[in-house]
């Protein structure tokens, strides 16, 4: 996890430009701040009366023009600068790159599924070079989230119904936090992806290598991966605490209770038959809200992750 | 007390005289009704605080501390819904401004005062309704923002109809108010001799009646599109989500000015009194009131910078909101140029104002960071939107709540408060607050997102200053809230005059007969006239 050392490292070209105007703020802001509160404790000290006293007559000042004149024309013209350097960040934040890479971003209640322009589709973690401009087009599936990665300084709403977009200009290479910044109901605080940065030769080998690098691993080791990045754990425990949905600790084998009644035993058609279409049997006392991972998980992969299940003993 | 030289102690209980349920529930004492407005307000401020401990319990540790993630997120909109609908918006308008618009402008009473009495139980209908809506609580937040609420399976459309009957409540109030303030000065009060309480409660009652129908109708919508399904907001249904948070914010963002208005104007009357000189440019003041309230109404979109609304819309928002900085500035130098050669005390009111202008300043000179788009585009939704407006909020209204407590408390009780406890309370609420909320600021810019049940590990030393601080700040309010009951029963009474102010409350008993004056006084000046040897 990277740090947010205040006023430096610089992970995108937009990181510095909206500190330069955070800057501006704060040295507008300083200079009001020590004006009004020094004038208040300086004459609240100044002309204050002491105990025994005796109260003294005070001048009969009722106000004046020409203060009323330079406390409003001062501020109205310091406020003008900031809402122009405002302005001029905001266009650099939102202008189009020439020859960016093109990402489409769907979130859902709670994980974010990013898909490359040749078709692969990674969950919770979106990987791009270092250098290269990224165009993300985002849309949601169900309510609206918020896509935000603080070390850019970048921020966008992601409604249903319609696109909206961000431009990414990565400038170092590491891993970076998205969270999700838009209330989006119980597991909006675990709605969190990784921007993972990295060089463009280690991209290109990304790239090219197959979807899931599989290689010798056993298949419940492939399935813990693809639990893991598939966003499961923010709603599923490991560890048998309640968490949105139940917890897969002991779920393999067992009896499962449904909201309609009836029950099941948990085996390899229930748990493919959850993954793909979660609403069709609702454990007893869990909310309707799993999303399908149809198209998302390859049957290669449900079988994964049933292998890894039957491990959580 | 040393100021009981000016009127000899009234031994007459006054107003509070009759006792019983009826004599209460059934008044149309502008006064009493003033008081259970007051009750009803600051027991949920109460109830508000102790849902936000709460949270901040939750947040002293990154991970799961004592409840589910569903449990936080149904307590942040209860915290934010109690505070802002059942205690902040009604509290000091409706409670401080029954009581004290009639007396400030020498009336007998409001101009209508069955429909006073009426918005008072149509608001505690829509509390009833509210409190109803818990069968299934709420987990929306406060902003209700479509899709979620539409989908969610919490009590919704319960609790917009609540809101819709305290929002009623609310216009009615307004309502009465223009009207008493037009109708019912006393002879010789023109306006350029109110005092600028009335000026600020104008202001507010004007914002109150046009800005709240249009919530009430958005609430209805999204009960409708609950109910019956119909598509204004989901587009799933052919409606537009942004448009839920456009006519949302239309209202809740000059409500933000129902809320520091009132307290705006009871430093007002507070500072001169204290510092026994004149109020400076008066008529600044009273415009700069209705200057706020009309910028207020054309810049809610700065709430949508990063909503997907048009870029072009969010340019001119930002543009426009910045001009609301400019009046408020202007109030701001004009207090504080009412300190200059003044004869200061510092009583607890009068420490409560000054509060008011230190956290205010605060808050006031955050907002820029949110107005600007560059910087707002990042600090939007985190914590720094949290800290900056519960300075403005907590820093700001309800500072100038506790100033009005205690300046006016004589008058509404004909009882002192304990001094010495006043300024223990006043004191430890002032750090427990700086404790509490200034942390967030630098949360939030270190990109700490609002609204998160469970949060990264690297924001859990100043999640847990401020949890820390959150309990010195209610050490401070209780000590505060026990002086008040302690005040009610036990206090030293009090003289008509304790403060020795000029506006008309203080010309007339404390506390104040049921007809409020013997005879309706004729004004001859304005009644900022202190400082003079004569006074």
């Amino acid at each position: 996890m990277s740090s947010f050392p205040l006023f430096s490292g610089e992970a995108a070209r937009t990181t510095g430009e909206v500190d330069a105007v955070f800057l501006f703020i704060v040295a507008i802001g300083l200079f009001f701040f020590f004006l009004t509160q020094g004038f208040l404790i300086y004459f609240a000290v100044r002309y204050r009366r002491r105990k025994g006293e005796p109260e003294a007559e005070t001048p009969q000042i009722t106000g004046s023009g020409m203060l009323e004149f330079i406390w409003v024309v001062i501020p109205s013209l310091l406020i003008l600068a900031i809402f122009v350097v405002g302005w001029w960040g905001f266009r650099d934040l939102e202008r189009p790159l020439p020859g960016a890479m093109e990402i489409n971003v769907t979130a859902r209640q709670w994980l974010w599924e990013f898909t490359y322009p040749d078709g692969r589709k990674v969950i919770n973690e979106l990987r791009i070079p270092v250098g290269r401009p990224v165009k993300l087009t985002m849309t949601s599936t169900d309510v609206i989230h918020g896509f935000y990665v603080p070390d850019y300084r970048l921020k966008q709403d992601v409604l249903p119904g319609r696109y909206t977009y961000l431009w990414l200009q990565p400038e170092k290479t590491g891993t970076f936090v998205i969270f999700c910044s838009q209330y989006c109901g119980t597991g909006h605080s675990a709605m969190l992806a990784n921007l993972v940065v990295v060089t463009p030769e280690e991209f290109a080998r990304w790239e090219k290598g197959p979807a899931e690098a599989a290689g010798g691993e056993s298949l419940a080791h492939r399935g813990e991966e693809l639990v893991e990045k598939s966003g499961c754990l923010a709603c599923h425990s490991l560890d048998g605490s309640r968490k949105v949905g139940p917890t897969l600790k002991g779920l393999f084998g067992h009896q499962v209770e449904l909201s309609d009644g009836s029950s099941v035993v948990a085996d390899e058609n229930y748990l493919k038959e959850s993954i793909i279409d979660p609403g069709a049997k609702i454990v007893k006392g869990f909310p309707p809200v799993m999303p399908t991972f149809k198209g998302t998980l390859s049957d290669d992969d449900i079988t994964a992750v049933i292998a890894y299940l039957k491990t959580l003993k | 007390m040393s100021h009981t030289d000016a009127h000899a102690i009234n031994e007459d209980r006054g107003y509070l005289t009759e006792r019983g349920f009826r004599s209460w529930a059934c008044t149309l004492d502008h006064k009493r009704i003033g008081v259970l407005y007051l009750f009803t307000t600051l027991f949920f401020f109460l109830a508000g605080g102790v849902i936000a401990l709460l949270m901040r319990l939750e947040l002293l540790t990154p991970g799961p501390t004592l409840m589910s993630d569903h449990t936080y997120n149904v307590l942040f909109t209860l915290h934010g819904a109690i505070m802002i609908f059942l205690f902040i918006i009604p509290g000091i308008p409706s409670g401080m401004g029954n009581f004290f618009i009639p007396l400030l402008i020498g009336a007998r009473d409001v101009a209508f005062p069955r429909l006073n009495l009426l918005s008072y139980w149509i608001f505690i209908g829509g509390i009833v309704v509210i409190l109803a809506s818990l069968v299934s609580p709420m987990d929306t937040g406060w902003t209700f923002y479509t899709p979620y609420s539409a989908r969610t399976g919490a009590a919704v459309a319960t609790l917009s109809l609540g809101i819709f009957l305290v929002g009623m409540s609310s216009i009615l109030t307004g309502l009465n108010f223009i009207v008493t303030t037009h109708r019912l000065r006393a002879p010789g009060l023109t306006w350029h001799r109110l005092p600028l309480f009335i000026w600020a409660m104008y202001a507010t009652s004007i914002i109150q009646v046009i800005a709240t129908p249009v919530v009430g109708i958005t609430f209805l919508l999204l009960a409708a599109e609950r109910i019956f399904g119909i598509g204004f907001f989901d587009p799933a249904k052919g409606g537009d989500p942004l448009l839920f948070q456009h006519f949302f914010w239309f209202y809740s963002h000059p409500v933000v000015y129902v809320m520091i208005l009132p307290a705006m104007g009871v430093i007002t009357e507070i500072i001169p009194v204290f510092s026994r000189k004149p109020i400076f440019g008066y008529r600044a003041i009273a415009y700069s009131s209705l200057a706020i309230a009309f910028i207020g109404f054309l810049v809610w979109g700065h709430h949508m910078f990063v909503s997907g609304m048009s870029h072009v819309a969010g340019v001119i928002f930002s543009f426009l909101t910045f001009f609301v900085a400019v009046p408020t500035g202007v109030k701001v130098f004009n207090w504080i140029a009412t300190l200059y050669r003044g004869s200061i005390t510092f009583e607890s009111p009068m420490l409560y104002a000054l509060t008011f202008i230190f956290l205010f300043v605060i808050g006031g000179l955050t907002g820029p960071f949110l107005g600007a788009l560059a910087t707002d585009v990042h600090l939007h939704d985190t914590y720094f939107v949290v800290a900056h407006f519960h300075y403005t909020m907590m820093g700001g209204t309800v500072m100038g709540l506790f100033a009005g407590l205690h300046y006016w408390f004589p008058k509404m009780t004909g009882r002192m408060l304990n001094e010495t406890v006043a300024k223990l309370a006043w004191a430890i609420t002032f750090v427990g607050f700086n404790t509490t909320f200034f942390v967030m600021f630098i949360l939030g810019y270190h990109g700490m997102p609002r609204r998160y049940a469970e949060y990264l590990p690297k924001y859990h030393a100043d999640n847990v200053f401020a949890t820390v601080g959150s309990w010195i700040l209610a050490v401070g309010v209780v000590i505060m809230f026990a002086n008040f009951v302690w005040g009610m029963f036990w206090g030293e009474k009090a003289s008509a005059n304790p403060w020795r102010g000029l506006t008309l409350e203080w010309q007339t008993p404390s506390p104040p007969p049921t007809e409020n004056f013997d005879e309706i006084p004729t004004v001859t000046d304005w009644p900022y006239g202190y400082g003079k040897k004569a006074v």
